[in-house]
């Protein structure tokens, strides 16, 4: 009970240093949270994928369309429950810096494969009866102002033209973990409108979304789907959507693997920082730990009260540093929707960042203790500053 | 009456635990801050050298490149035809009608697949193009499925080297040639026979026409020129806008990442600079009691506590730009977003970013340093004797 109170009298003896430490451990901690959060919002689109999901695209790149003959083809597949199909649109709203997925699907097949999202059935209803219906996400819909029953134009860029649509429903997440700002259409529009304006462009899709009975048939139905294609004009690659989400990021993982550096340097830094003031804290008080010394206490009380502080010291930015966390990161999220649809601060991020205060409180101790441990008595009375 | 300089670096010397451990934090700072700036500056200079100024590509109206667009081959013809494009010495017009596709290639060692342009090439592309020169073996021939590829997809990526072959477009396709495109894209292409190309991916339409106008002046005439005629649904672009357009996302996402670490990672530093000169001016309260006894004045005192400051941020720079200076030994490959493939840049160091790094150490000493400096010359003579 005395050793603590020791502690944490000895950790604000120097109010102006302490609180110092603390706020550099505070930012630290808050920065390494909040990068960790941007590796975790890389992945979302990887953490949302569904087992039971394959997509089936061209072999040679995504760029390259298939044929809309495979639909029926891949549907008689044994092991295959459902296939719908997609085409990425590449619209721009009014401004490239607008960015968002906009997608041409079959908007009935394609939308009940995903239970994640979540359109009330008028709506559902609406869109099915107008071929000019969109559907968007709750967050794309609030960033743009967009109500139902406006007609949103997007510019085509992969298919040139102004191109109108009449937003008919939003559409929800079913949980946080979904992206809300995604933008659908009928793939028949833009199919009809190609076969005037492009006839050689028409009845082509940019990839199939299959649903298999069994997700643990994944690689069988994979297997299947691929051979039936081998050798045709239009060869296949089919993979479960949860590693077509990974190629995407495989392709940033330079951009990825850096971050990852960067939220460990930062705190190599702030591991410099605490290190150093304890190694002022000790030096300072090597008087007392002679002391100590005279009276009998060993190198094990000594080694506790240096370590004690330098907890102390470090957890409670640590801690300012974890709560302020939530809320940041609630305001990344809102500046950065466009480039990271989901952005959340997840459980394992919080344990990281309390790995890293407790790795960081520990090593910064572990020179000074050193060094107060093994001074002589005489050396430590006789010293000064 | 000057305190010494050596004075200042003794301090720092007395407690050198405490002095190495600010220097490495504030070297890490700068070696990070060093990092992105030459990131972004290999960008720069990748997407810069890749276009010159007067050479013009041309897109379909709306595309935002290459492989978006698609051009038409009569369309091709009418541009072929525009008076302003350069001669060749043998009498032939600078121009080439061109395919760009992505292909997704495994890296050499993973499985991984990255989207990587191939291009479809005409006798005067690589005329178009003096940055890139071919390293070794031959140029394709034309009519059989040859092809060359770039310096930096020839080391790492599978079938990419000479003597090997890579497989798309139901067809094998031999690797004849390596060319180097020094610190340009072009160095993360593929390029083959135009019309082979065409035939295997079955695309019918040509994605840019690229030509070197014989006046650099004459741009803004054939743009006019091109846009007006009713038969073409083209734009027009120097080629160092296009390469600078398709790299802006990039670009803009290195520079806020770059502002949003170096703000975080210098307010550490500072805040260790600070704690660590702080502590010198309290542990020296009788030294400075005493100097000012002695007659030194309250702005020597300053002055030597903010050369002491500086002097840390002045080591922790030249630490942190050493260990930046061997990042130049790496490329980053990455995907480029607004392109959707392959994009391979290096780190470099140019004077400009080392001015600037040091700039940056010496002001985060001095940050760090001004409280604590100003407090120490602030001291009251009696007081301060009397402290010990």
């Amino acid at each position: 009970m005395h050793i603590l109170k020791l502690i944490l009298k000895n950790s604000f003896r120097h109010k102006l240093r302490t609180s110092l430490t603390v706020l550099g451990v505070t930012i630290a901690i808050l920065s390494f949270g909040l990068l960790r959060t941007v590796i975790s919002a890389w992945y979302a689109g990887v953490e949302a994928s569904s087992a039971s999901r394959l997509v089936t695209r061209n072999a040679i790149s995504l760029i390259f369309p298939l044929p809309l003959s495979y639909k029926e083809k891949v549907r008689q597949i044994e092991g295959v429950k459902a296939v719908s199909y997609g085409t990425w649109f590449g619209g721009i709203y009014i401004d490239e810096k607008n960015f968002f997925a906009n997608y041409a699907v079959e908007p009935k097949t394609y939308l009940a494969m995903y239970p994640e999202i979540i359109v009330p059935h008028d709506q559902m209803a609406d869109v099915l009866r107008d071929r000019k219906a969109a559907v968007a996400g709750q967050k794309l819909a609030k960033r743009f102002g967009w109500k139902i029953g406006d007609m949103v134009t997007l510019r085509g860029t992969i298919f040139p033209g102004n191109w109108d649509f009449n937003l008919k429903a939003i559409y929800q997440g079913r949980d946080e973990t979904v992206d809300e700002t995604a933008f659908f259409f009928h793939w028949d529009y833009l199919n009809e409108t190609l076969k005037q304006t492009a006839p050689g462009r028409a009845d082509q899709v940019g990839w199939y979304m299959v649903e298999i009975s069994n997700p643990r048939q994944s690689a069988e139905v994979s297997a299947r789907i691929d051979t039936m294609f081998r050798n045709s004009l239009a060869e296949t690659l089919t993979e479960t959507e949860k590693a077509f989400q990974l190629s995407f990021i495989s392709m940033t993982e330079a951009i990825v693997i850096a971050i990852q550096l960067v939220s460990f340097v930062i705190i190599f830094i702030i591991m410099a920082v605490v290190a150093n003031t304890m190694a002022m804290t000790a030096r300072e008080r090597i008087g007392e730990y002679a002391v100590f010394k005279t009276l009998g206490f060993g190198a094990f009380h000594i080694s506790g009260l240096i370590f004690g502080e330098s907890i102390a010291i470090t957890m409670t930015g640590a801690c300012l540093g974890i709560a302020l966390t939530f809320p940041v990161a609630g305001i990344f999220a809102r500046q950065l929707s466009n480039f990271f649809p989901v952005f959340i601060v997840e459980t394992e991020t919080i344990y990281l960042q309390l790995a890293a205060s407790v790795l960081v409180a520990l090593v910064a101790a572990v020179l000074p203790t050193w060094r107060a441990v093994n001074i002589r008595i005489a050396d430590g009375l006789r010293r000064i500053g | 009456m000057k305190i010494p300089f050596s004075y200042s670096i003794r301090n720092l010397w007395a407690r050198r635990l405490t002095t190495v451990l600010t220097v490495s934090g504030m070297a890490l700072v700068v070696f990070v801050f060093a990092a992105v700036l030459m990131l972004a500056e290999g960008l720069q200079k990748t997407l810069v050298q890749t276009g010159s100024y007067d050479n013009v590509v041309i897109i379909r109206k709306a595309a935002e490149s290459e492989v978006q667009s698609g051009v038409e081959r009569l369309q091709a013809s009418i541009v072929e035809t525009q008076p302003e494009i350069a001669m060749d010495e043998d009498g032939k017009r600078l121009v080439a009608k061109e395919l760009v596709v992505l292909i997704a290639l495994p890296k050499r060692g993973t499985d991984n697949p990255s989207n990587i342009v191939i291009r479809g090439i005409e006798e005067k592309s690589m005329g178009l193009r003096p940055q890139v020169r071919l390293m070794r073996g031959r140029m394709p021939k034309p009519g059989s499925s040859e092809i060359i590829t770039g310096l930096s997809i020839a080391k790492r990526f599978e079938g990419g080297g000479i003597g090997e072959s890579l497989r798309f477009g139901m067809r094998d396709w031999t690797v004849v040639g390596i060319f180097d495109a020094g610190n340009t894209g072009f160095n993360s292409e593929i390029w083959g026979d135009v019309n082979q190309l065409m035939q295997s991916f079955r695309r019918p339409v040509f994605s840019s026409v690229i030509f070197r106008l014989s006046n650099p002046a004459d741009f803004d005439r054939v743009k006019q020129r091109l846009d007006n005629d009713p038969q073409l649904t083209i734009e027009a672009l120097r080629e160092t806008r296009y390469y600078e357009k398709q790299s802006e996302m990039m670009a803009k996402f290195l520079r806020i990442l770059g502002i949003t670490l170096t703000v975080i990672f210098s307010l550490g530093a500072v805040i260790g600079a600070m704690i660590t000169m702080y502590a010198a001016v309290a542990n020296r309260t009788a030294e400075i009691g005493t100097m000012r006894a002695i007659g030194f004045s309250r702005r020597s005192i300053l002055a030597a506590f903010i050369v002491e400051s500086l002097f840390l941020g002045f080591i922790g720079g030249v630490v942190g730009l050493f260990f930046a200076s061997f990042l130049q030994l790496y490329t980053i490959s990455t995907m480029n977003f607004q392109t959707f493939s392959e994009l391979a840049f290096s780190f470099s160091l140019t004077f400009g970013i080392m001015y600037k790094a040091m700039a940056f150490a010496l002001a985060m000493g001095f940050t760090g340093g001004v409280l604590p400096a100003v407090r120490a010359s602030r001291m009251n003579i009696v007081e301060s004797l009397r402290a010990s």
